[in-house]
């Protein structure tokens, strides 16, 4: 339905979309995930007709949108801080794409009422915008976004303003939002939690190309390459050398996945698979720091002579700082990532 | 397909076009109603026989009366500036940082003067220090024959403008800037001196620069005040055009006040776009509060008394000595027409002016729209940094100086050059009644667009991304974005133009028809007139032009938000 071909952006010397090629299917919900100045929201500009693109296509529905004006692309676009119009009321600000196509005053109602309600704010059309609170007016901008029927929605960072908890239960709203209206959506993220929770496909961006491209549980489960595992938050990143069912690493010889490809690579162990064990038995590690994370304790390691290695523990077992411990590798927490010079 | 193309951005050009389309009609007016009369006017004086008389520049400038006059005008503009920085930075504080009761009613009075004709500060100030007039019967004291007068009306004028500036500015200032210096240990004065300074400085020059165009271009002041000893260059291409009817000498003069103009809005432009750098910027009302301690209230009655005596004692002397004669005997004989200084009533100046102004007004607000529009939208595109320096940007801001040049070039040029240009078809306009309007709007231009241009600017462009996305086409985008967000200092940019065209002098004391005099026209005919029936009736006039003009002003301090009245 939406098709980038080598779309292609520039800043001067810097390249801020660099020959991006994407396909969204109808109905699909598509997260692109990445750093700041990655070239996400770039690319919904550049979908949205708001930002040109310097060679390359967009295509929605087949049509190439190239010459077609913002106003005439038929795209929804949730910007990052909402951008309600400060000067019209809720029901305005939701009724106002609605009145640039012409929609009679009755229909106008209709759907802003029917809006509102779907959004969780029924009877706010009087409202001022200054006496919403943040949730709130995340809300307006999605009914206002949502209220034109628009072929494809782009959300940029939808949550990224909002505290915590709402934002959580904001994600499961959207996504069950979503699949009830069958809307094909593209949204944009630096949060990697708001991407899984969201996306059915979660797209890495960075230095304005695509890094990885696949389902949340693909690109969780096996991260392309070390930048990709990197962001998503994995730092027991190392090179390695595969032979045969084990790998040799800074940290000794660990267990290979079965069928490695042979030789140099960038190995990725989860922090779940680094596993304490008496003293002794194992990698001899000085515990450096422990951090608190809710559902379990992470706790970096300072192995001799070796890189930090982060592991994961339950409450009840993690070591105190200071404590010596010794580590073995658990194979099914241990991804081969695809060869990439390590930066 | 090849990648490594670079695409001439369609969107980009179109941009570009568009702004270039808003400046059309502005380019287009500035280019037949101000630059070409003006050159018009030069021609005439310098050309003869088809060639240029360029020897002349160097004739003029040896006469010794006329380096005279320019040393004049040049001294006593920098006196003027000098000594209303002097007065009203004090001012500028009090107002920025002070929250007092009544502070919103001063604020508007404090801008009074500035928008009242130089006929009627002229007028006033010769009431207060001329002949006959307040300190004079009180205690034998004349001004009107020093440069006093002159200078005291200049400060009276620009009081509001380095109030507005600098105080607009400073209200804004985050004192958390201070306090963090503070908090770096450095002392009261010192964190004033690095932090809040460096911050007011281009403001204060901006100011001053204003100031120094305005009175360095001075007229209606000199004019009445000045008496034969005193002239400025403006005042001398008077002279020189209506009296001598030497216009190759006016010529020169004309073009030497173009360059010095041109210079100081050079200056102007310069300062101005690094007042733009990064400054932390808070509303206004936070930054406010009362004063305490002996020496803030005694700062703040200071301020209060100056303004008393400076701004509010003159009018309230024109005031009373336009209610000298027994029963409102000078108002009612503005309604008859005995005195013979005019064909019709001078009541009728009333209308006349009123509907001039209107329509200069409505002039002003479609040039200076139009052209605020333009400046307003920079230029984004790739390849182009914040402060747009792209060829078009450059263009841009070159077009920006130019809308303020007739602020400061020779009113009295402008107006005799209207008379000799625009007098041949397709372009007859000599028995037009527009060509009054035409004038004024010339200097309510620049005046609509510093009141909009900050406006415009702080619109969020993503606002109007957000519309053009829900399907609003740039045309809808500026009638549902901008406009709405605009229309309180459209109502205030009205006010302004309004007023400056309402007093217009310079140009309209030559293109006044002698059966449609404007109020400024009117008080100076009937000043340039013996006898105290006359005098008392300039008086009447002016008060009924200055109650005309404050009311229009107090209205709109009512609807005056923070980030306008910037000049």
């Amino acid at each position: 339905m939406l098709k980038l071909d080598a779309a292609t952006v520039r800043f001067g010397a810097r390249t801020a979309l660099d020959a991006v090629g994407l396909d969204v299917a109808e109905h699909e919900i598509v997260c692109v995930l990445g750093p700041s100045g990655s070239g996400k929201s770039t690319l919904l500009r550049a979908v949205a007709g708001l930002q040109p693109l310097d060679s390359g296509r967009v295509f929605l529905d087949g049509r190439d949108l190239g010459g077609v004006p913002a106003h005439k692309r038929g795209v929804g676009l949730m910007f990052q801080d909402h951008q309600l119009f400060p000067q019209r009321d809720v029901g305005g600000n939701v009724a106002f794409g609605l009145r640039m196509h012409g929609v009679s005053k009755a229909e106008q109602e209709a759907r802003v009422r029917e809006l509102l309600e779907l959004v969780g704010l029924p009877g706010a059309a009087s409202r001022a915008i200054a006496s919403l609170s943040g949730g709130e007016q995340q809300r307006v901008a999605l009914a206002r976004a949502l209220a034109p029927r628009p072929r494809l929605l782009m959300l940029d960072e939808p949550l990224g303003q909002l505290d915590r908890s709402l934002r959580e239960r904001l994600v499961v709203e959207l996504r069950e939002l979503f699949d009830e209206l069958g809307t094909t959506v593209l949204a944009v993220t630096h949060d990697q939690g708001e991407a899984f929770a969201l996306a059915d496909r979660v797209v890495v961006m960075r230095d304005g190309r695509i890094a990885q491209s696949g389902t949340p549980l693909e690109v969780w489960q096996r991260p392309a390459d070390e930048f990709v595992a990197r962001f998503l938050g994995f730092d027991n990143v190392v090179g390695a050398s595969v032979s045969g069912e084990f790998a040799d690493t800074p940290w000794g010889k660990v267990p290979a996945p079965a069928g490695s490809v042979q030789g140099e690579c960038t190995l990725l162990i989860r922090p779940a698979g680094v596993r304490l064990v008496p003293a002794g038995e194992g990698l001899r590690c000085t515990v450096a720091a422990r951090t608190f994370r809710g559902t379990h304790v992470s706790v970096h390691l300072q192995p001799e002579e070796a890189p930090r290695l982060e592991a994961a523990c339950a409450l009840r077992e993690a070591p105190e700082p200071g404590d010596e411990v010794a580590v073995v590798f658990d194979a099914a927490e241990i991804v081969v990532l695809d060869r990439e010079p390590s930066t | 397909m090849d990648l490594a193309r670079t695409e001439v951005k369609p969107r980009d050009r179109a941009g570009s076009a568009a702004r270039l389309g808003l400046m059309v009609v502005p380019v287009a007016f500035f280019a037949v109603f101000f630059a070409y009369p003006v050159t018009a006017i030069v021609a005439r004086g310098l050309k003869v026989e088809g060639a240029w008389q360029f020897g002349r520049i160097g004739e003029v400038l040896a006469q010794p009366d006329i380096r005279h006059v320019l040393w004049f005008t040049t001294w006593q503009a920098l006196a003027s500036t000098a000594l209303t920085l002097l007065i009203a930075l004090p001012g500028a504080y009090v107002f920025a940082r002070f929250d007092f009761p009544g502070k919103q009613v001063l604020r508007a009075v404090v801008t009074v003067p500035f928008v009242l004709p130089t006929v009627v500060v002229g007028t006033a100030f010769l009431a207060l220090v001329g002949r006959g007039g307040l300190l004079d019967e009180l205690w034998g004291v004349r001004l009107d024959t020093t440069v006093w007068a002159i200078l005291l009306a200049h400060v009276f004028f620009n009081y509001a403008v380095v109030v507005r500036t600098v105080g607009g500015l400073w209200s804004q200032l985050d004192p958390r800037q201070e306090e963090a210096a503070r908090v770096l240990g450095a002392s009261r004065f010192a964190a004033w001196r690095k932090v809040t300074l460096p911050a007011l400085g281009p403001a204060v020059a901006a100011a001053a620069l204003m100031v120094f165009l305005f009175t360095f271009a001075s007229f209606g002041v000199v004019q009445i005040l000045g008496g034969p000893t005193f002239s400025t260059l403006e005042v001398e291409i008077y002279r020189q055009t209506s009296e001598i009817f030497d216009l190759s000498t006016a010529a020169v003069l004309t073009m030497i006040q173009f360059v010095a103009v041109g210079a100081i809005l050079a200056v102007h432009a310069w300062t101005v776009r690094r007042r733009e750098t990064a400054l932390r910027l808070v509303a206004a009302s936070v930054t406010a509060r009362r004063p305490h301690g002996a020496g803030q209230w005694a700062l703040l009655a200071a301020v209060l008394g100056t303004v008393a005596v400076l701004l509010v004692l003159p009018l309230a002397v024109l005031v009373q000595r336009s209610l000298d004669a027994p029963g409102f005997g000078y108002y009612k004989a503005l309604t008859g027409d005995d005195s013979g200084v005019f064909l019709v009533a001078p009541i009728e100046a009333v209308g006349n002016s009123l509907e001039y102004a209107l329509a200069a007004t409505a002039l002003a607000l479609l040039i200076g729209g139009l052209a605020a529009a333009a400046l307003s939208r920079r230029p984004q595109a790739p390849g182009s940094d914040r402060a747009g320096r792209t060829p078009a940007g450059r263009l841009l801001r070159g077009f920006d100086a130019l809308l303020m040049l007739p602020l400061g070039v020779s009113a009295v040029t402008v107006g005799f050059g209207f008379l000799i240009a625009l007098d041949e078809p397709p372009l007859d306009l000599r028995s037009s009644w527009i060509l009054v309007p035409l004038a004024q709007a010339l200097v309510g231009v620049p005046f609509v667009v510093r009141t909009m241009l900050p406006v415009l600017r702080a619109v969020d462009a993503r606002l109007r991304e957000a519309a053009a996305v829900l399907g609003a086409s740039p045309w809808r985008v500026w009638r549902e974005v901008d406009l709405p967000m605009v229309r309180r200092a459209l109502l205030i940019a009205a006010g302004f133009a309004f007023a400056v065209s309402l007093g217009e002098f310079g140009a309209t004391v030559f293109i006044a028809r002698p059966d449609n005099p404007t109020l400024p026209v009117a008080v100076a005919r009937l000043l340039g007139r013996a006898g105290e029936l006359n005098y008392g009736q300039a008086m009447a006039l002016s008060t009924i032009l200055m109650v005309v003009c404050a009311v229009a002003l107090l209205l709109l301090e009512r609807v005056r938000t923070d980030r306008t009245g910037e000049f």
